[in-house]
């Protein structure tokens, strides 16, 4: 048949992200804007990884272009990227036959189930330095892998009430996959409606490739890298340390103020900078990412510094919940 | 009598859980319907599974359990009357039977009279007890990962529960689990069925209504459909046979509703990488079975299960996208392989210093470094005039065997480390000898492996997994209860088929000792491989455990020759005269136990004048001789048929000589005849193990 048929019809890549944004908008997700700091996959995002915490119910999508510097490759890989891009959408409390919703929104990018061999396979998901964790499977399309699909259960090593339904569609994939390519590259990211011409993928970003590899691989400069881990590290600490103080103060407080007769107010709390301290952590895993690609990371060494990042994503996720619970009583 | 239908429907359940569940949820169910008396001893019954749901079907439920006239036992009458009037005692007892005091009776029992009153216990119906019992069976089905997904976590479960069918005939029983109540509303196929649910008539339309749904419930007959797809498929390409994966089938199997099977091709280039490769990716990464022609040679096609009917129209759609990815696996597969040789391993072994083999024990360069002195040390044992090896390409092969772990092919295909070391040496001119042991250094893997095909290879692989366990051990990191995490069990199962299987005339104490642990580790390392050894002749071997333990008092340091012992043993048996022997043995041990006796071997015998005693001497004499001169030649089975001979005098014996003389020289020496002959013949097995019904 008709591949150049099939082809033709296919949507492009910012259709592809449109139809999907519009689908989920459609069914109640609020859209949020991709998260304009580096982070490796959609999950570390502040609109994942906080939001899933405590109690309040959300839907939430949004595009995260991750970028994973050891994955790079020059461009010269069809298949492999520096930095990629996702659809996150985020379901608290996922509803009722959530993975009939899912398939629907294939059917709405064009995909004809009927004439596609889709399973779904356990595939669990771990991210030991975030404490999180859950089960869930791997989308198969033919063989290809599109989409992840997980009930979160835990992050920063809490038990999740209501858990999650996270689903995270692998865009270049998909849209490789809707255009029957074998290059990444060559996927149609833009067609001009008038004149009919076409931006490719390769042509929005292949420099973009060629240029980060060769940065995380070979320029990033290792000492200033270190240097930057501990910069980020100590002040993320120094935030942390500040917590318990004001939320002590904050209770003694009320209990004055309230003993008082007078309004309390918990601007104290709202106001704590536990985002702050989440992006400090967030640049910490990015920098050791970098480490990483550079080859700068020994095995020992490793699971060392990770243990210091878990320590402030845990730290955060702590101090995040319970802020959460100290407005919320208020 | 009604049949009982149960279905859970679920969302896709884990393929690898998914056997184990059914099962238990039948168990479950029939031991319930056993236990409430609603089922007679043999049901019939069935279990059934896909992805998305269990199901069990029994036969022949008893609608209502029967009425049961319990006799309860009150007060003394002693007690429950005076002067002829009830007491409190005996109206409270009244009461709580719920019968007049008049109806009570009175029973004779060994300490008096009593009061009994026969109560009428009313059956419940079986709806009832369903309703109410099975839930907690199926909240209790044992998954190796669950999760919770409701507010609140009532409960944990592999995957949301997204309907219940429960049918006692035609009537619905509405038990709820889950948050769920059963009703007779199922879901067919995701995408074949129209999505919407259907109502099931009762329990013996359930398949044939499934099926009309596009949904094979019954896993043999999916599993034969698949198998029949696969052979019909490759027929069409000429001289071709798909690879046979038993366990590929069954994961398959439990990843779909409705199977049918598609052929693909890729580009026959890519047949220049190494083949293990190839069938790695295909298999373990994408499901897909292997082809090979005629020859045994991988063909350029692969075969993969879809969950969804094939036809003129998706064929090609399907085929293409599988295609594709296949291509991309193996383009990934090509630029490691190449990649990977632009560092030859002589050079990866000093990267090794960077990979921890253990926090305790180093890196995998110590770890090299361990390996290749036992080597040294099992190699200089073994060698000899009539056991010859390549010395130094055990050493080489000791060096480079974990150099593999720093390639990226490794680091992709984990599966395939020292497979990829072997492959990689061969193809940069390392000799034959060490590429060959570095490719076969985790054989035997699984009780289907061999095990390495080479001296150097079984040598490596003892070398390897002994320095492991005795490192694990020397940390206290040996194995508890089912918790295994470094897989030591598997390491010394290994251990124990290379020394059994192969000719290395090495024994198992040599093979600790080279890893020169402590005396106290040492000691903890024995003890274990002595149940990894009664796990290998119980599974491996098929011998019978009083066989087992038998063979293994007379000693388990030659494992060659322990499972020639147990082969032996297992033979003769069955024959009168060693049972009889092995009965008498046992009464030796006993009647020695008793008196505590310790043969003290400096006491010579000396034979009286009793003749069935001189007689037993004799020929014990005369016949042990002739059992060393055989078990010499390993000739165990003529060895333990010699034996046997001895039953007519010690027959005698037992019949005819008192053991326990009044004079304790004659006692002594009594004892000491019986000792001797039990020794002398317990070499080969301690035949008072031996269970001798009867």
């Amino acid at each position: 048949m008709s591949s150049a048929v099939a082809k033709k019809k296919a949507l492009t890549f910012q259709e592809l992200l449109f139809t999907l944004q519009r689908f989920w908008a459609e069914h109640g997700c609020v859209l949020q804007q991709p998260y304009d700091l580096e982070v490796g996959a959609g999950t570390m995002s502040p609109d994942t990884f906080l939001r899933v915490l405590g109690p309040k119910p959300i839907n939430i999508a949004y595009a995260q272009p991750s970028r994973r510097p050891a994955d790079g490759r020059y461009g010269e890989n069809p298949n492999r990227l520096f930095r990629h891009t996702q659809l996150q959408v985020i379901l608290k409390p996922p509803p009722e036959r959530v993975q009939e919703l899912y398939l629907e929104s294939l059917v709405a990018i064009g995909i004809d189930l009927t004439q596609h061999d889709i399973k779904f396979e356990e595939d669990n998901w771990e991210w030991p330095v975030g404490g999180a964790w859950g089960v869930g499977w791997q989308v198969m399309l033919d063989g290809q892998e599109i989409t992840q699909f997980t009930y979160f259960q835990q992050c920063g090593g809490m038990d999740l009430d209501p858990i999650s339904g996270e689903i995270t569609y692998g865009l270049e994939r998909i849209a490789q996959f809707l255009q029957d390519l074998d290059s990444i590259y060559d996927i149609v990211w833009s067609r001009d409606p008038v004149t009919g011409a076409e931006m490719t993928y390769g042509d929005v970003r292949l420099h973009e490739e060629q240029q980060f590899s060769a940065y995380s691989f070979d320029y990033a400069d290792v000492p200033k890298l270190w240097e930057h881990l501990k910069l980020y590290e100590a002040e993320c600490l120094e935030l942390l340390a500040k917590w318990p103080d004001i939320a002590e103060g904050s209770v003694k407080y009320r209990q004055t103020v309230e003993g008082a007769g007078g309004t309390y107010s918990n601007s104290q709390i709202l106001r704590f900078p536990t985002m702050g301290a989440y992006e400090l952590a967030l640049k910490c895993s990015h920098t050791f990412n970098l480490l990483d690609a550079r080859g700068a990371i020994s095995v020992t060494e490793r699971v060392g510094v990770m243990a210091r990042i878990r320590n402030l994503i845990v730290g955060v996720a702590k101090i995040y919940a319970e802020q959460g619970r100290l407005t919320a009583a208020s | 009598m009604p049949d009982l239908l149960l279905e859970i429907g679920l969302e896709e359940v884990p393929a690898r859980m998914i056997a184990g569940a059914q099962a238990e949820l039948l168990k479950r169910t029939l031991v319930l319907l056993t236990r409430e008396q609603l089922i007679d001893a043999e049901p019939t019954a069935k279990s059934y599974s896909t992805p998305r749901r269990l199901a069990v079907l029994i036969h022949d439920v008893k609608a209502q359990q029967s009425d049961i006239t319990e006799e309860v036992t009150g007060p003394a009458v002693k007690i429950a009357f005076r002067d002829g009037k009830p007491t409190p005692a005996a109206e409270a007892f009244a009461r709580k039977s719920g019968v007049a005091v008049a109806d009570l009776k009175t029973i004779a029992t060994p300490k008096g009279e009593y009061l009994a009153a026969s109560i009428l216990k009313k059956g419940r119906s079986a709806a009832e007890v369903i309703a109410s019992e099975l839930p907690k069976e199926i909240a209790a089905i044992h998954w190796a990962k669950n999760m919770y997904w409701r507010p609140g976590k009532p409960e944990r479960f592999v995957r949301p529960v997204l309907w219940l069918v429960c049918l006692l005939g035609e009537t619905v029983v509405p038990l709820e689990f889950a948050g769920k109540t059963a009703g007779r509303a199922s879901y067919g196929h995701r995408v074949l069925s129209s999505g919407d649910p259907f109502e099931i008539v009762s329990p013996e339309s359930y398949l044939a209504q499934l099926e009309g749904e596009f949904v094979l419930a019954d896993v043999e007959v999916r599993r034969q459909k698949i198998r029949k797809s696969l052979d019909h498929v490759c027929r069409t390409v000429p001289g071709a046979r798909w690879r046979e994966d038993e366990a590929l089938v069954d994961a398959v199997t439990h990843l779909t509703e409705w199977p049918d099977v598609l052929l693909g091709s890729f580009e026959p280039a890519y047949l220049e990488l190494p083949e293990e490769v190839l069938v790695t990716v295909m298999r373990d990464h994408q499901k897909y079975f292997a082809v090979e022609d005629a020859s045994g040679k991988l063909a350029a096609h692969f075969l993969t299960v879809t969950n969804i009917a094939l036809d003129a129209k998706n064929t090609p759609i399907i085929r293409q996208g599988n295609e594709r990815v296949l291509r991309a696996r193996f383009n990934d597969a090509r630029f490691f392989w190449e990649f990977d040789q632009r560092t030859p391993l002589v050079e990866r072994i000093k990267l090794l210093e960077n990979v921890t083999f253990q926090k305790d024990l180093g890196s995998y360069a110590a770890k090299s470094e361990r390996v290749r002195e036992i080597c040294h040390i099992l190699g200089t044992r073994v060698v000899g005039p009539d056991f010859q090896f390549d010395f130094n390409a055990l050493l080489d092969a000791a060096s480079f065997a974990k150099a593999d772990l720093t390639t990226e092919l490794v680091k992709e295909f984990t599966e395939l480390q020292g497979i990829i070391g072997g492959l990689y040496a061969k193809s940069q001119g390392i000799r034959e000898a060490t590429a060959d042991a570095i490719y076969d250094q985790y054989l035997p893997a699984s009780a289907s492996d061999t095990i390495p095909h080479s001296h150097e290879g079984c040598l490596l692989g003892l070398a390897d997994r002994i320095d492991t366990i005795s490192g694990m051990f020397g940390l206290g990191l040996e194995p508890t209860g089912s918790k295994d995490p470094f897989a030591l069990r598997r390491a010394a199962n290994a251990i124990v088929r290379i020394l059994a299987e192969s000719d290395l005339p090495l024994k198992l104490s040599e093979v600790i000792k080279a890893s020169s642990p402590s005396p106290e580790v040492e000691a903890k390392v024995v003890a274990f491989f002595a149940e990894r050894i009664d796990f290998y002749l119980r599974e491996g071997h098929g011998q019978a455990y009083d066989v087992v333990k038998a063979v293994m008092a007379a000693g388990a340091d030659n494992l060659r020759d322990l499972v020639a012992r147990a082969e032996a043993v297992t033979a003769v048996r069955g024959s009168e005269d060693f049972l009889a022997v092995s009965a008498a043995f046992k009464r030796i041990k006993n009647i020695l136990a008793q008196a505590e006796f310790v043969l003290d071997s400096g006491v010579a015998l000396v034979p009286t004048n009793d003749t069935p005693e001189r007689n037993l001497l004799r020929k014990f004499a005369e016949l042990h001789a002739k059992v060393d001169e055989l078990s010499q030649r390993h000739a165990y089975r003529q060895a333990l048929e010699t034996i046997a001979k001895i039953r007519p005098e010690v027959d005698a014996f037992f019949d005819q000589v008192m053991v326990n003389d009044p004079d304790p020289t004659i006692r002594k020496q009594r004892l000491t005849l019986l000792a001797t002959v039990l020794s002398g013949f317990s070499g080969i097995a301690d035949f008072s193990e031996i269970v001798t019904a009867g």
